[in-house]
Order: C-alpha cells, then sequence, then structure tokens
C-alpha cells in the first residue's frame, strides 16, 4: 500500500499548493461571487490549470493527458480544496472525462478528451432528478426514434451545467424507473433544439443548473457505452467522484483546523489565549484525530483507484461519508470557536461551511453511504 | 532466491517442526502464556513452544542476539509475524517484560543489567508487572509519593502501588519512586524490585465485570540493593514516559485487534442474530447505521495505524502519534462493546447461569472490562491534552 508519498507525488503536491495559493485564492471565489460572475468560474484560470497538466490528469497520454494518475489528481483536488478554487474539475475531469476515457469509442475519445485535457472544453453530467442523489433513479426518457432517440425529463443539480461546451445525460431506455439495468448515456449538444438551462444559485456559490430535456434529438453515434448499459459506467466514474470530492474536502476541513488553531493562539480572553482552555484543546485534539483518520482513508481510497483494486466501492462510499462527516464537525466547531468574527462574511469560515455542504451532498451524502458501506459488506 | 525469501523459507520450514500442533488451535481459557516462576502449564505443549521459540530469542525477534534477542531486521521480524500467522500460530509469550520492560531497559540500563535481566524476559523465566500509579498518582503520575531513601548502601521503599496488573503472579516489579521529596518531576526514579523481598504483599482489586487482573501492592521497609536502579538517579521520569508510549501503542490496538475474534463476535453479525435479518440486511435500519459508523471509523483507523507505520518507514512519523491511536482505539473499543450489547438486547445482559451462552456472558464482562481501557495507560483526557500541547502547540 502506499500511504506515503514518493518524490514525483510530492513535487506535484507542492506544484499544486502553489498554484491555487497564487492563482486561485479564496478572494478569487470571492470576486467572482460578489460580482455575480455569470460564467461562475474564472476561464483563464482553467486554461491555466490545464497548461500544468491538471485538467489531463484522468486521461491517457495518446489522448494529449498527462500521467500524474489517481494520486495525483486527489493531491491536486486537496490543494484546490483548501483555496476554495472554483474550477469544473468535478464536471469535465472527474465524471465527463473519465466517462469518456472509460466508455468513448475511439471516434468520440478523439474529438472531447484533448480538448479536456487542454482545458477548452467544459463537460457537464446531467443525472440528478431530485434532492438526494440516486444513480439509479432515473424517469428522464430517451425513446427511440427512426434516426436515434428522443429525450425528455428534468434534470436537477448539474454542476457546471450553465457554461458546459457538452453534456452527458443519462436517461431511461427500458425498464422501472429505479431499475439499475435501463439506463443509456447519451452527449448531447446544450445548444440542441428542446435544451432548456436555467442557473441554479448554491449556497457555495459554485456552479449547477436545473436541465429540461423537451423532445431532444439525439443521434444513434452519440450514446456513450453501450444502450441499456449505462450504470456499468457510472458505478466507476461516480466512486471516482466521490473519491474526488472526498480528496477536495480533506483539504477544505484541513484549512479551517489549520486556521483555527492559529486563532486559538492568537485571540485572547480573560487576559489568556482561549487556545490554553482545556474545554477547546480537547476539542481540537479530537478534530485532529479525525482528521488524520480522514487523510488515511482518502490516500487510501487514492492507491485503490490507482490499482484498479475492486474495494473501490467500497472505500469511495467510506471516503465520502467520512468526509462529510468530519467536515461537518470542524466547521461547524472551526465557526464556533472563532466566536462573532466566524458569523462575519468577511471571514473565510462562512465560505467553507457552504461548500462542505454542498460537497457533502453531492454524488451522495454521508447516509447514502453508509447504507451502502454497509450493503457491499453484506449486512 | 533473495535473502529475505530464504528466510522466509527457513522460518516457514523452522515453524513446521517446532510449533506442536496444539499450539496452532485457539487458546483455552486459562492457557495464557505468562511464564514466570509460578507458570503454570494445563497444556504442556505451550511449555515445548516457549521454550523453542525463546531458544532462537522469536519471543522478542527484534532485540540483539546479545541479550537473547532474535537480532532481526524489520522486514525479517515481518516475516516471522506473517508466517506465524498463516499456521495460526498462539503467542509463544504474553509478557510485559517483553512489550513495555524490555524495550525501556535497552535504551536506559546498563550493560550488565541488560544481560541480567533481557535474557530471562526473553526466556519467559521472570513475569513482570508494572509500578506506576498510586492512590493519590492517577493521571498527575508525576505526583507519586512512593519514596526509596537512600541507606548507603541500599534504597529503603516505602509507598503504596495500585492497578499493578497480575502482582499477585508477578516475579518481579518495575517501579516509579521518589528520591527527591523537593521537586517533582526531577525527583523520580526507576527501580527494579523482587517481590520476593520482604514487606511486599499484593492484595487483588475486583473491578465491575468481576475479574481481578489488578492489585494493590504494599512496600513496607523493603529494602532494594542500588544496583537495580535503572538509569541515572532521579531522571527515572523520562523512562516513565517513553515506557508509557510503549504501553499505549500495546493498547490502542484493540479498537480493532478485537473486531474480528473474541467476545462473540462483529457487531453485524450480533445484530442479524440476536435482532433480526431482512433480504441479508440488519433489520434494524437505526442499528445498522450505528454499526456503520463504527466500522467506517474502524476502518479509517486501522489505515491510520497502517500509515503511521509506514511513514515510519520512510522515516517521516512525528512521534506524538501514540496519543492519537491510545485515543481514538480505546474510545472505538468502548463503543464497539456498547453497540454489542445494543445489538444483543437483554442476551447481553446476563450475569451467569446456564440460560445465557458461554460467548454472551463474555460479552457482558468484555463490555465492561472495556470501560476501563479509556482510564489505563494514561486517561483519554491526557492523551488529547497531549496531542494539543505537543503536536498542535496550544500553550499551557
Amino acid at each position: 500500500m502506499a500511504l506515503v508519498l514518493n518524490e514525483e507525488q510530492t513535487l506535484l503536491n507542492e506544484t499544486a499548493a502553489q498554484f491555487f495559493k497564487e492563482q486561485v485564492p479564496i478572494s478569487n471565489l470571492r470576486k467572482l461571487r460578489d460580482s455575480s460572475d455569470a460564467f461562475g468560474i474564472d476561464r483563464s484560470v482553467w486554461k491555466e490549470c490545464a497548461n500544468l497538466g491538471f485538467a489531463g490528469v484522468m486521461i491517457s497520454e495518446t489522448h494529449g493527458g498527462s500521467s500524474f494518475g489517481p494520486i495525483g489528481l486527489g493531491l491536486i483536488l486537496e490543494q484546490s480544496g483548501k483555496t476554495l478554487s472554483a474550477t469544473p474539475f468535478i464536471s469535465t475531469v472527474l465524471l465527463c472525462g473519465s466517462a469518456i476515457q472509460l466508455a468513448g469509442n475511439s471516434t468520440q475519445r478523439q474529438e472531447y478528451l484533448p480538448a479536456i485535457a487542454a482545458g477548452e472544453r467544459i463537460c457537464a453530467l446531467a443525472l440528478e432528478e431530485r434532492a438526494h442523489h440516486n444513480p439509479t433513479h432515473i424517469e428522464t426518457t430517451a425513446t427511440q426514434t427512426d434516426d436515434g432517440f428522443s429525450l425528455n425529463g428534468t434534470k436537477t443539480f448539474v454542476l457546471d451545467g450553465h457554461i458546459a461546451d457538452q453534456l452527458i445525460v443519462a436517461a431511461r431506455t427500458s425498464g422501472a424507473p429505479t431499475d439499475q439495468h435501463g439506463i443509456t448515456l447519451f452527449l448531447v449538444s446544450p445548444k440542441s433544439e428542446g435544451v432548456t438551462i436555467e442557473r441554479t444559485l448554491m449556497a457555495d456559490s459554485r456552479n449547477a443548473a436545473k436541465i429540461t430535456f423537451t423532445d431532444v434529438k439525439v443521434r444513434d453515434a452519440d450514446v456513450l457505452g453501450s444502450v441499456d448499459g449505462g450504470s456499468d459506467v457510472l458505478d466507476p466514474v461516480l466512486d471516482m467522484g466521490r473519491i474526488g470530492l472526498a480528496a477536495e474536502t480533506l483539504g477544505l476541513i484541513q484549512a479551517v483546523f489549520d486556521q483555527t488553531i492559529v486563532y486559538l493562539k492568537e485571540r485572547k480572553q480573560f487576559g489568556e489565549v482561549i487556545g490554553s482552555f482545556q474545554a477547546l484543546k480537547h476539542r481540537a485534539a479530537e478534530m485532529f484525530s479525525e482528521i488524520e483518520v480522514c487523510r488515511s482513508i482518502v490516500l487510501e481510497a487514492l492507491t485503490a483507484l490507482e490499482e484498479k483494486r475492486n474495494d473501490v466501492p467500497h472505500l469511495a462510499s467510506l471516503a465520502k461519508a467520512k468526509l462529510a462527516e468530519v467536515s461537518r464537525l470542524v466547521t461547524n466547531e472551526g465557526l464556533q470557536m472563532h466566536g462573532g468574527v466566524g458569523m462575519t462574511d468577511e471571514y473565510d469560515l462562512g465560505l467553507f461551511m457552504k461548500r462542505a455542504r454542498v460537497a457533502a451532498v453531492t454524488l451522495g451524502d454521508a447516509n447514502f453511504h453508509r447504507d451502502r458501506y454497509a450493503t457491499l459488506s453484506d449486512y | 532466491m533473495s535473502t529475505l525469501e530464504e528466510f522466509r523459507k527457513e522460518t516457514r520450514d523452522w515453524l513446521e517442526e517446532n510449533c506442536p500442533q496444539s499450539m496452532r488451535t485457539p487458546m483455552g481459557d486459562n492457557e495464557e502464556p505468562w511464564g514466570g516462576k509460578n507458570a503454570s502449564w494445563p497444556n504442556p505443549d505451550s511449555k515445548v513452544w516457549l521454550d523453542n521459540m525463546a531458544s532462537r530469542g522469536w519471543t522478542a525477534p527484534t532485540w540483539p542476539k546479545a541479550y537473547g534477542g532474535g537480532g532481526l531486521g524489520k522486514d525479517e521480524a515481518k516475516i516471522l509475524a506473517q508466517e506465524l500467522r498463516a499456521i495460526k500460530a498462539r503467542p509463544a509469550l504474553l509478557s510485559f517484560g517483553i512489550w513495555m520492560l524490555g524495550p525501556a531497559l535497552l535504551e536506559f540500563a546498563s550493560e550488565e543489567q541488560k544481560l541480567k535481566y533481557l535474557p530471562q524476559i526473553v526466556r519467559g523465566e521472570i513475569r513482570w508487572c508494572q509500578g506506576y500509579s498510586e492512590p493519590g498518582a492517577g493521571s498527575d503520575l508525576a505526583g507519586l509519593q512512593t519514596s526509596a531513601d537512600d541507606k548507603g548502601d541500599h534504597y529503603l521503599v516505602n509507598g503504596q502501588k495500585i492497578w499493578t496488573s497480575y502482582a499477585d503472579y508477578a516475579d518481579w516489579i518495575f517501579c516509579l519512586v521518589r528520591t527527591d521529596k523537593t521537586v517533582k518531576h526531577a525527583g523520580i526514579s526507576f527501580l527494579l524490585i523482587d517481590m520476593e523481598t520482604k514487606g511486599v504483599e499484593t492484595r487483588p482489586i475486583k473491578l465491575i465485570s468481576g475479574s481481578s487482573p489488578f492489585c494493590e501492592t504494599f512496600l513496607t521497609d523493603v529494602t532494594v540493593p542500588k544496583e537495580n536502579l535503572v538509569g541515572e538517579l532521579n531522571k527515572g521520569w523520562t523512562i516513565a514516559k517513553r515506557l508509557l508510549q510503549h504501553e499505549r501503542e500495546m493498547i490502542s490496538g484493540m479498537g480493532i485487534g478485537g473486531a474480528s475474534s473474541g467476545s462473540g463476535g462483529r457487531p453485524e453479525g450480533l445484530a442479524k442474530t440476536y435482532s433480526g435479518e431482512k433480504d441479508g440486511k440488519v433489520a434494524d435500519a437505526a442499528l445498522r447505521d450505528t454499526i456503520t459508523r463504527h466500522k467506517m471509523d474502524g476502518h479509517g483507523f486501522l489505515l491510520t495505524l497502517q500509515r503511521s507505520a509506514a511513514e515510519t518507514k520512510a522515516g517521516q512519523n512525528t512521534g506524538a502519534a501514540s496519543s492519537m491511536f491510545k485515543y481514538y482505539g480505546t474510545e472505538l473499543n468502548k463503543r464497539r462493546f456498547e453497540i454489542m450489547l445494543e445489538a444483543m438486547g437483554t442476551d447481553g445482559l446476563g450475569w451467569e447461569g446456564d440460560q445465557f451462552s458461554p460467548s454472551e456472558l463474555g460479552t457482558t464482562r468484555s463490555w465492561l472490562r472495556s470501560k476501563g481501557n479509556s482510564i489505563e495507560g494514561g486517561t483519554t483526557e491526557v492523551q488529547l491534552n497531549i496531542i494539543a500541547k505537543r503536536v498542535l502547540g496550544l500553550p499551557d
């Protein structure tokens, strides 16, 4: 098991840390939020990410990708989490990029992957249909026509949906609304006739959208993977996304914790720094221990991805659930320990808390993943 | 074949020949091989197995050969452990001497002391107990009062120790004693005392679980030769801290160590058996979620132990980790027993009699015993203090 980073990974970690700290600090997110930026991300920053090879991290080198692999990906996401960097990483690289890499035919790969790796194309996965993640409950339909399919339905919480150059849509081609079998993935242009996109403004100031499909025509050639076999693609792709989100959350947690410890050493009340009070010390030490456990889980999950192990689903659910719980603990405690200033918009704690909650429900909340972990463990 | 592969093969062959068949079966009650002068061997194979292992120094595989140890490198020791596991071998020796005292002696004792005490420990000839806590010195261990007065050619020891594990079976005790009453930490020394010396008395303490693994030990005008002092006079606190670190590491493994065996099995299995199963799942959704929260924390903790080991190997260890492990591992273990009880309902709360199976009764007792985990070897609160101070740098 590679629970320790090698030299190349350590270097990548440093590069990523420096990049996000200098090029995409939290002030970047504030600016996008406060100016009600229509795009919601800084496209030039994304191009820079691509230049460093970050956008091609899950894409094979033949298609212009970099060779950092899952552990490299985790490191990049962890660092991006520390500064709440708004990038289309999850949507474009983790979800759509790996879906096309995994299930695309050679034409599709050639068309999309180099453009994703170059940071030139943003893609979004239109999957969810209700407030809780459920990748097999798909009511959006794709009915067979003479020359392809016709899509009808509504998707919610489509990450980067309103800025995507390309959509991947999960629709039902057969079976009952909750069947695992019978889901098909389609590559759909957002400019197609019958596609209506509304931006959804979320608490974390990151991009999401509601997308309605009304008799949208899709060609047979735009099926990604096999008809009715969408879940076979979605399962590993979603796990990749979950592990990536966990890595991002790890960075977020670490940043909040580090900031809180600094504050505990500075803030004075009753003539003493508040970090000398045992009521706070013990809670800080408990958080430290939980974060250590989180770090081990994330590293192991990334390692399992890298080694293509069969316990990836297990570890993805472990990571997603545990990191969600600890991010809740650390953002709540961090805010409480900061006292009144933690409640102000000027301090970053609120931004971290909002991102933590949105990341926690993305691709399945802690309840979803505990249930899945238990099922995978045969109880 | 690489040297390590050769070592593996040799080890396997040797174990095949030297590990009695009955030592490859689960250990029965009263069969724990603690050694010592008064050791009893209900199964004579236990003694054979101990002697065979001790002859190669493999009861303490990484200790130097000069002191009776196996002289193995880390990789070889790992192979030995793997091969022992592979044949389901019982431990040849359970020993506070090996887990706690030995490492401290290796670091702090004189050459003469090492040569005298370590080989006895390796062979399981002397059973040791620990004289640390006192009635008035628990978490504030350095407040201990048991005194060792300098009488020229010997020390005269007076005081009382408490929570001395298995003192009623031990041959010798390693003690923290006060050799300077004017200062706190800097007035403590580390002394080895033969329990047969006049003035040493022990009395077992009955616990809430019904068992008596601990004793009170009374020391009244006990004469101890000066050569039994380990390390420098008044420098015992340094040894004490290091030894506590070994103890914490020993205890912290319990949170996951017991997860798959002993004391009635896994919480999810118990939940299915005692509270019901539906479509292969624990029927009670709330209980199932409680179990999963615990399992996930246990899984993450196990990975953290592995990560720490990997970091140590790569020379990156921070050292303060043992406090986190002790805190997290013992709290996990306590939770595990609470969940087992929750799963078993009234069947998990029987005290004695035929209406309950031995494993049910064992679970009740183990649940009660587990409460001590976050107290012994430094309380959870003390561990959190250590993390706050050493790792997080929060001020006193």
